[in-house]
């Protein structure tokens, strides 16, 4: 039985599911599902933040959580009003129809 | 770190699972329900690790408020068809972003394993933060004293956000019938 959790594995989980969003990021088209990866990465930094603000004892870490769920939620705002602006464009949510210099 | 290990490894796991789903699933609702669970996994481990606040602003902002405001972005365009762009991805391109990934997590888990730990901790230990009233007492007096000006900071940026949003989704109306508005 594991007594405890070390805090390198908590930062490891961390940056596997920053990992995660990343490669979805990369590999997805659908901009909405790339706008919700974006969301999964700053969750991952968020928990990292929280994780040494805990082994460090300060509460810096918190702080910037904090800030980083209001520009989170601001960027959300202003990432989807952008793929209301490219459907009504481009009739629709993927990325490589994004074109319009090319041609 | 003195949290319970079957919890963390429960709510770890949740999250594990759930954000390789958001990756995998071709539906966007599907994509959005198994993120909400990710949030919530998330919250579950901030509550853990002594973050009260943060784990109730979790649940309220993203679970709550990002998660509505996709939902209803995906409702309105209609675009919660599967779509296959998986598949339509250069196959040579998932291949290397997964690699790139995998090799950036292992030195990440490399770095974080094998770092000195830290040097000296702070002055906000569990027993002086429970001494001064808890969690959220003590943020939100840090909130109030120390980081009034960037708190001041972020509402200048939620009110150009709401302005931003609104003007790039306002829908445009036609030169001539909106009498003489581009």
């Amino acid at each position: 039985m594991i007594q405890q959790v070390e805090p390198w594995v908590v930062l490891s989980f961390c940056a596997a599911i920053f990992f995660i969003g990343f490669a979805g990021v990369l590999i997805r088209r659908n901009i909405l599902v790339v706008l919700m990866c974006i969301e999964l990465m700053l969750n991952a930094v968020n928990l990292t933040f929280v994780t040494f603000s805990k082994e460090l004892q300060h509460l810096g870490g918190q702080m910037s959580v904090l800030f980083i769920i209001t520009v989170a939620a601001a960027e959300s705002a202003v990432g989807l009003a952008l793929v209301i602006a490219m459907f009504r464009t481009l009739r629709g949510v993927d990325t490589d129809q994004i074109r319009l210099l090319r041609e | 770190m003195d949290i319970s290990p079957v919890f963390f490894y429960l709510f770890a796991g949740l999250a594990l699972g759930c954000s390789l789903l958001v990756v995998l699933k071709k539906n966007p609702v599907a994509s959005a329900f198994n993120l909400v669970m990710v949030f919530f996994a998330f919250a579950g481990i901030y509550a853990m690790l002594d973050a009260h606040l943060i784990a109730a602003l979790q649940v309220l902002v993203y679970a709550g408020a990002i998660m509505v405001l996709f939902l209803f972005v995906i409702m309105l365009l209609n675009a919660d068809v599967p779509s296959f762009d998986l598949q339509r991805s250069h196959p040579g391109a998932r291949v290397v972003a997964g690699l790139l990934c995998a090799v950036l997590l292992l030195a990440f888990v490399w770095a974080f394993k094998n770092s000195p730990s830290p040097v000296e901790p702070g002055q906000f230990s569990a027993s002086r933060i429970e001494a001064a009233g808890g969690n959220t007492r003590v943020v939100s007096e840090l909130l109030f004293s120390e980081y009034i000006l960037p708190f001041e900071l972020t509402s200048v940026l939620l009110l150009g956000a709401i302005v931003g949003a609104v003007a790039i989704a306002k829908r445009k109306q036609k030169v001539g019938a909106g009498g003489g508005v581009k």
